[in-house]
């Protein structure tokens, strides 16, 4: 980029320039021995054109919304439209998340996000022995197509987009979706949002498995078919760093685990006969904004230039859509502290500012307590006002990708894309993701220890936890879930079964218990089963007798 | 005094899949020279005791955020007693609301670590209360 008398002469005084820093270290020495990135990526005192004399404009960054994507996916990003602002939320029962819904969406959010109680995640109904304690808790209970079609009341499915956080029983609840949606006369490719459906990361992360790898990625090869044809504006996957970052791993590890996981369930379609530009540009992504800035930032563009090349590269995509990253971010939990809980709102801004410079689709900003419960609606507003203020207020928006160009931006988006393709490449030795889920257990642990044990040497501050201490007043108002919701939601499930036609709930688990057996598509089957109200639990024992549970190995 | 190392058993009770602490807090106890076993995800209480029992431990460590303490906590310390082995000291650690914190000692919880804990925090109280427990069975024999 830079001609090379030019590069010549900045070399000459670079070198006097770190005589005189060495000098001045000398006699005033540096904060630190050393400094790194949370990956770990050493940090320069200065960063110069030396740093990317190899980078090539128009291979390296191009324009954005065009190969490989550096800048942005689209040619002109927030000028034309603002990221969509989207809250998670869900506790409770249907009516309550309802309430909370339609609370956001006055408030000037612009898509739903649901968050679903972990029996829900689980497959279990609200009666389960197992679900003992957690219904309704970390989010809204949902046993049939009836709470669906509560949870959505009075919300025209054409004209939001709706996202869902559900990963086994994915598909199951898309068909709950795509059922609401026709009673409200919507249909199925008027409908525009996002399901989790990543199965890989919850066996690597987060935990909330249920079937064994081969037939998981069975449904998600199923979901991505069945809206190729019929639901061709639903994000079929997004693909998630998000859980895998607040596990403990590094921004690199991040970057590399979630292709990595990405990569498999590319193969996985193309090997189960799909053509990769037919669904590939329907793939989404995950990510979380963490605090380290000016790495997250680069993270997301290495992100982004890394599966344009994968994608064209490796998969031989076509189509340009399918060579783009489109991802959701949120900002990271585990960075939120108990203590002096109203500083997470500067933690929480800083993140969702890295998110928006590095050229997020959608964000969910964390309200300030949630390390203490789930959050209250004043919490959840201010986080919501967050993302206002960096949209409408401070001008970032204005402009693509305003730190392009930067020497230490550009050096450290190439140091990412190079260290997390290597990991890449160790993932691809060890047969690709759903071999390595052990290994990149182990990678993640050993991250996390490190993280905590450099908050415990002092190494790492964190305010309030190893520095600036001090006596705090607690928030008050914090959302308590009523304990008496398993019950309401049990007395509703039970009502339920009385009510609804059972010979044909009888059939219908028949009909897919059958075909789960064979290689058919079990979307139909699944709309034809929710519709028939057979439970969430039911549908999901029916395949758990066909494809048997995921037994995790324990990596300690 | 034996010079036995101190047996834990990290736990992870219901349905919560988030093992980040969990797993941080059992290396960590590790390093402090403690034989650690850590259950996995998704226990319910009954196999925590049975596993707790059989590997012989002195203390259990619970770990949970999903809010679903109160139901499954307890239920670890009851199963225990119910088995006579209330010699073995019960910590939790996860999100939990102050005003649970009393309720889950008096169900026999010897101590809660909410979130910002150094884990040099919780070292120290294992070995303090194992020295006092093991101290207490040697002058009863």
């Amino acid at each position: 980029m830079f001609e090379k008398e030019k590069l010549e002469s900045i070399r000459v005084s670079a070198k006097e320039y770190r005589e005189r820093l060495e000098a001045q270290v000398k006699k005033r020495p540096e904060r630190q021995a050393g400094f790194a990135t949370d990956s770990g990526i050493e940090i320069k005192t200065l960063y110069t054109p030396e740093d990317i004399a190899d980078l090539d404009y128009e291979r390296d960054l191009g324009f954005p919304g065009s190969y490989p994507f550096t800048r942005g996916v689209q040619p002109n990003m927030y000028r034309g439209r603002l990221w969509t602002m989207r809250q998670y939320a869900g506790f409770g029962t249907a009516e309550e998340t309802n309430a909370r819904f339609r609370y956001l969406l006055e408030q000037g959010q612009t898509g739903l996000s649901v968050a679903f109680d972990l029996p829900t995640q689980i497959g279990y109904d609200s009666d389960h022995p197992l679900a003992r304690g957690e219904v309704g808790k970390v989010g809204v209970a949902i046993d049939s197509l009836e709470d669906m079609e509560t949870l959505f009341e009075g919300i025209p499915l054409d004209k939001v987009s709706t996202s869902m956080t559900i990963n086994s029983p994915a598909a199951i609840l898309l068909a709950m979706y795509i059922a609401v949606a026709e009673k409200q006369g919507v249909t199925p490719d008027k409908l525009n949002g996002t399901i989790q459906n990543d199965i890989l990361k919850e066996y690597i992360a987060r935990g909330t498995y249920i079937f064994p790898p081969g037939p998981s990625m069975r449904l998600i090869t199923d979901v991505f078919a069945y809206c190729s044809k019929n639901v061709p504006n639903w994000n079929t996957i997004s693909i998630s760093g998000y859980h895998i970052r607040e596990a403990g791993s590094t921004a690199v590890q991040e970057v590399a685990f979630t292709l990595a996981d990405g990569i498999a369930y590319v193969q996985a379609a193309i090997d189960a006969g799909l053509n990769v530009d037919d669904f590939a540009p329907r793939l989404s992504f995950f990510f979380n904004a963490h605090l380290n800035f000016f790495e997250e930032i680069a993270k997301f563009r290495a992100a982004r230039r890394l599966w344009a090349k994968i994608m064209r590269e490796r998969f031989g995509a076509k189509n340009p859509r399918s060579w783009m990253l489109r991802f959701h971010t949120q900002t990271a939990g585990c960075s939120l502290t108990a203590q002096q809980p109203m500083v997470n709102i500067m933690r929480t801004a800083f993140e969702a500012l890295s998110a928006v410079l590095g050229g997020t689709q959608s964000l969910h900003t964390n309200s300030y307590d949630e390390a203490l419960a789930l959050p209250s609606d004043e919490s959840v507003l201010i986080a919501l006002r967050t993302q206002q203020v960096i949209g409408y207020e401070i001008g970032v928006t204005d402009t693509v990708d305003p730190l392009g160009g930067s020497y230490y931006i550009e050096s450290l988006t190439n140091e990412i894309e190079e260290k997390a393709m290597a990991y890449i490449k160790k993932i691809d030795e060890l047969g690709g993701a759903p071999e390595a889920i052990e290994f990149m257990q182990k990678e993640i642990k050993d991250s996390a220890y490190r993280y905590q044990m450099d908050i415990e040497s002092g190494k790492k501050v964190v305010i309030g936890i190893n520095k600036f201490q001090m006596e705090y007043e607690k928030p008050k108002n914090l959302l308590k879930v009523d304990p008496a919701v398993a019950e309401r939601q049990t007395a509703k499930l039970q009502a339920l079964k009385a009510r609804r036609d059972n010979q044909k709930v009888k059939q219908v688990l028949n009909n897919l218990r059958e075909a789960a057996s064979t290689k058919e598509n079990l979307m139909p089957l699944f709309i034809d089963a929710v519709k028939a109200y057979a439970t969430l639990g039911e549908i999901c024992d029916t395949l758990r007798e066909v494809f048997g549970e995921y037994r995790q190995q324990i990596v300690f | 005094m034996s010079e036995r190392p101190i047996r834990v058993l990290v736990a992870k009770p219901g349905l919560d899949g988030h093992d980040r602490g969990a797993k941080v807090i059992a290396q960590a106890l590790r390093d402090a020279g403690m034989e650690v076993i850590y259950t996995g995800l998704r226990q319910t209480p009954e196999q925590i005791v049975e596993a707790a029992l059989q590997e012989d431990v002195q203390v259990v460590g619970l770990s949970i955020l999903s809010g679903a303490h109160m139901h499954l906590f307890p239920a670890v310390v009851e199963g225990l007693r119910a088995q006579g082995a209330d010699d073995i000291l019960v910590v939790g650690g996860g999100i939990i609301p102050d005003e649970d914190i009393p309720l889950l000692k008096e169900a026999g919880i010897a101590e809660i670590f909410g979130p910002g804990t150094p884990t040099t925090e919780i070292i120290r109280f294992i070995r303090e209360e194992v020295a006092k427990r093991t101290q207490k069975e040697e002058e009863k024999q």
